[in-house]
């Protein structure tokens, strides 16, 4: 979690992820944020996050994101 | 609640209803200053419906032969029904649509519009059909006339063809939302100024001479029309020398009024028994004739006509008298003023 | 069957009498039937290929699904006996069986597309270079029929066929309901493009008349006729006069004919787009925005996610997704980091994938360069301004100038102006009159014929000016309204009397002041001599 909330903290340092769970549906992330993220992700935790995952629902919190790349470590 | 609906409902219908048949009103061309020529249809209606001559076609009729000359000289009572560039199923159209009202002793078509076999102009067929009343005839001289362009929803509902109107607008469209103003008489455009004919062109070599065979179709069924209906057809030409009238067509016409038993007139080959002259009696170099030009051959056509037919003098019919002394008065009036300012210029 | 035609509106009247009529199982056969019959009726040959993408997506859907459902009985059947590496063996041959399935529809589908769309401009381009070889050989072009709306059904067949393959919807299994999602004619012409997952929870169900929707879809379509009829068709004038007589009109009525086509274009596609969702709402049935104030955005990239909103997230979700984090692309990125450094590397595969889509975005509007030019134009201001990105920051940083209106109508109008810039190339003839007639903007000095009545000479009279500035206003105000919510719902609030000239009114404007039918002309009507 914490090496997330790097990756995003990086991104855009003036928002807060800890409480925010709007950050695609109030347009923080756009799409060019979540490419980075994915790749970053994908380097710092080795788990690919396919398209079929970019949903707002999975990138709206750094929680949810969260718990995507568990799902998806999981999988593995 | 319900009721309060159903008021609302009703008042609501009211409004638009009204609104829109205002705003057609005025949007509509008034043909009364300029190009009087849309209103001459339309003036048909108001009439006594009970002539012995009725004139179907176009300018050719319309301005050359006038309807006052066959009254006061021969007691006929006669009607044009014609208007500019009117096609030949416009006229059988108009001629149906007359027959609705009344059935004349003869009916004098003009063969020029045998020269159209198609459609030709949307403005052309707005001013021939917008007057007409609706009856099937009408439905039926609509769909004959459209242009690709043009749309039978545009007839029923004329504020669609004319809404852009709005912009151009003048007082006349005000003054005579309601009220009418004649411009002819009965279907006669009268023109007292004269343009001697000079220089006239000789008509272009054309592909084809035959007439088209949409507009032979519809000279058939105006035959049998008359024929059904126990009135006589007359085939005219007018004397106009242009558009020009080719030797090809003449003697089209001449066989075909051979055939089908019909009288055929040719005034252009008449000018010395008419006395014509084309040097005073047209007022466009030829292609109309102006008051004098036409009450000569008018007055040429109604001693055919009486002889032809054997038809009655009706100068005595005290009703229909008076009314002609009117419509006389109008004519002369109407004579006058043209005079004056002819004088003015 | 054109919106602007008295056969659509006919046709519209007709359907939504049938609709609420039919028992309401049958409504969304009725839908489908009207649909062909729309299709059929602009020519009856369209319906082929639209069959054949309907059928070819649905049945190799079906099949992907199949192979999916199939695993998870397995799995489940040998639950407990299955290895770890078995698991994941069995599992990558289901995959790669799915994707021959998944390439198969995609490649028939792009490929009818690509050959009826683009073969003339291969063949163009071909015969450039042959000859510039000198060649004096040429291929002659040949005559292909283009089904109306095909881009915009195939995107959304193809999005559908995504859809399934990725597993995020379940696959349709009547054929006849997919066929309606293929082809709901109100969407066809020009989109939106719908995703199976919004459209599919509205298209199907029964739907009982109410008024209140009803008369908010008839609303919408009014205002759809009024962009479209009074505004788009007025000045289309002035700008095919501009842009067709490249020769008479440079310099400043190049900027003229920019200004004038942002408005068309607006009117028009926002027009079209609200007769296309009203008609829908009309039905009880909701089809996704596809604008979103489009003209107050604050930079190109705002500005694309708020106009032809569906066909951006379109290009987002499956391509410029897919390609950016790709495999591939992610070991791209890895060696670019090491080479070009963190701050640049990590966006490499940003840059490469939004190019592949803003090429795919130009080719899509039309085979022409012009597009290709256009849709690179939109990238290459994307990127640069996400360069510039930590510029602007400092300077917000030092002038806060970034929530003083001032500053924001400069980027709105910033915005305004560079899309306009771009659209140039949608209007000339080839990419090299386009520049040069940009370029006589800076050099003619004619700016006076802005004000010096030059313009009514257009084939607009100055009641045209009048009507256009006008409406333009009205939308405005009206844009204005909505950042607090539907005009609509705002009207409806009012009292009868005030509701009933609102919308009377404005049927009254678009009946008069629409640009319809042949349109009077004093003239026309001098008599002519017969």
């Amino acid at each position: 979690m914490e090496e997330l909330m790097e990756i995003l903290t990086n991104l855009h340092p003036d928002v807060d992820f800890e409480t925010c769970d709007t950050l695609v549906d109030d347009k923080i992330l756009d799409s060019f944020d979540i490419v980075t993220i994915i790749s970053e992700v994908a380097d710092a935790f080795d788990v690919a996050i396919s398209a079929q995952y970019i949903l707002p629902e999975h990138f709206n919190s750094a929680r949810a994101l969260y718990d995507l790349i568990q799902k998806l470590e999981d999988e593995e | 609640m319900k009721r309060k609906r159903i008021i609302r409902a009703v008042c609501s219908v009211l409004v638009v209803v009204s609104t829109l048949f205002m705003l057609q009103k005025l949007l509509l061309p008034k043909y009364v200053s300029d190009v009087v020529e849309g209103r001459l249809i339309a003036e048909y209606y108001a009439e006594e419906k009970d002539h012995d001559v009725i004139f179907i076609g176009d300018c050719e009729v319309y301005e050359n032969f006038s309807p006052k000359i066959l009254w006061e000289d021969y007691g006929i009572n006669s009607y044009i029904r014609g208007s500019a560039q009117q096609l030949i199923w416009q006229s059988y159209y108009l001629l149906e649509d007359t027959l609705r009202y009344e059935k004349p002793k003869v009916v004098v078509f003009n063969v020029l519009a045998l020269k159209y076999n198609e459609p030709q102009s949307e403005a052309y067929n707005r001013m021939s059909l917008e007057g007409m009343r609706w009856s099937m005839a009408k439905v039926k001289a609509i769909q004959a006339s459209m242009t690709d362009e043009e749309h039978f929803l545009d007839y029923v509902f004329p504020i669609l063809r004319y809404h852009s109107r709005w912009s151009s607008l003048k007082a006349e469209d005000v003054e005579y939302l309601f009220a009418d103003r004649k411009v002819s008489h009965n279907g006669y455009y009268m023109r007292v100024d004269v343009k001697p004919a000079k220089d006239v062109p000789e008509g272009k070599m054309l592909a084809d001479y035959r007439f088209g065979e949409n507009a032979y179709r519809y000279l058939d069924k105006m035959t049998k029309l008359c024929r059904d209906n126990g009135i006589e057809l007359v085939l005219v030409k007018a004397p106009s020398l242009y558009p020009y009238w080719y030797d090809e067509w003449e003697q089209q016409i001449e066989d075909y009024a051979r055939q089908n038993g019909l009288l055929y007139i040719n005034f252009l080959e008449l000018a010395e028994e008419t006395g014509l002259d084309y040097n005073s009696d047209t007022y466009d170099g030829g292609l109309h004739l102006n008051l004098s030009g036409a009450e000569k051959i008018t007055a040429y056509l109604g001693q055919v006509l009486r002889d032809e037919y054997h038809l009655a003098d009706r100068r005595p019919e005290e009703r229909l008298s008076r009314i002609w002394a009117d419509k006389a008065a109008a004519y002369e009036q109407d004579r006058k003023r043209q005079e004056e300012e002819m004088e003015k210029q | 069957m054109f919106f602007t035609s008295y056969e659509f509106l006919g046709f519209l009247l007709l359907l939504f009498v049938c609709y609420y009529t039919v028992p309401k199982k049958f409504q969304w056969m009725l839908l489908l039937l009207f649909s062909c019959v729309f299709y059929f009726m602009a020519d009856p040959y369209y319906l082929i290929y639209i069959s054949v993408t309907t059928v070819s997506v649905y049945y190799l859907g079906l099949k992907i699904e199949e192979q999916a459902e199939k695993q998870k009985a397995y799995l489940a059947a040998h639950k407990g006996t299955l290895g770890k590496e078995e698991k994941k063996a069995y599992k990558e041959r289901v995959r790669k069986r799915q994707t021959g399935l998944f390439l198969a529809a995609l490649i028939l589908n792009l490929g009818i597309l690509a050959v009826l769309k683009y073969t003339n401009f291969v063949i163009a381009n071909v015969n450039g270079i042959l000859h510039a070889a000198g060649s004096g050989h040429t291929i002659a072009f040949v005559d292909l029929l283009l089904p109306m709306g095909i881009s915009f059904y195939t995107f959304q067949a193809v999005g559908y066929l995504i859809d399934v393959y990725r597993g995020t919807i379940p696959a349709e299994k009547n054929l006849f309901r997919f066929a309606l999602f293929v082809s709901f004619f109100p969407q066809l012409v020009q989109g939106p493009i719908s995703r199976f997952n919004d459209l599919s929870q509205t298209l199907y169900e029964e739907h009982e008349f109410a008024w209140s929707g009803f008369s908010r879809g008839l609303q919408r379509i009014l205002w759809g006729y009024f962009k479209k009829l009074v505004i788009a068709d007025r000045i289309l004038i002035g700008v095919n006069e501009i842009i067709r007589n490249p020769d008479d009109y440079t310099g400043a009525y190049v900027f003229a004919g920019m200004m004038f086509y942002a408005l068309e274009l607006y009117a028009d596609f926002t027009g079209g787009i609200d007769i296309t969702i009203g008609a829908a709402q009309c039905l009880g049935i909701r089809v996704t925005e596809n604008f979103n104030r489009p003209y107050f955005s604050k930079s190109i990239k705002e500005y694309w996610r708020r106009w032809h909103i569906t066909m951006g997230t379109w290009f987002t979700d499956y391509i410029f997704y897919p390609i950016s984090i790709s495999r591939p692309m992610l070991k791209i990125s890895k060696v670019s980091r090491k080479y070009l450094g963190n701050r640049i590397g990590k966006r490499v595969p940003v840059y490469l994938s939004s190019f592949a889509v803003w090429l795919a975005t130009g080719v899509w509007h039309g085979a022409s360069w012009n597009f290709i030019v256009w849709g690179l134009g939109n990238w290459a201001v994307i990127m640069i301004s996400q360069e510039l990105e930590p510029l602007y920051r400092r300077f917000h940083a030092r002038f806060s100038v970034e929530d003083k209106t001032g500053f924001r109508i400069f980027q709105i109008v910033r915005t305004v102006l560079l899309m306009s810039c771009l659209r140039t190339f949608d209007c000339y003839r080839d990419v090299p009159l386009t520049f040069r007639m940009f370029g006589t903007m800076f050099t003619a000095g004619n700016w006076n014929i802005l004000w010096d009545g030059s313009l009514l000479g257009l084939g607009l009279q100055l009641t045209d000016y009048a009507v256009l500035l006008a409406g333009t206003v009205l939308i405005f105000a009206v844009s204005m309204l909505q950042r607090s919510g539907s005009v609509r719902e705002k009207i409806a609030a009012k009292p009868y009397p005030v509701r009933f000239a609102v919308w009377y009114g404005l049927f009254l404007i678009v009946l008069l002041m629409g640009v319809y039918g042949i349109g009077y002309d004093a003239s026309q009507f001098i008599y002519n001599q017969f």
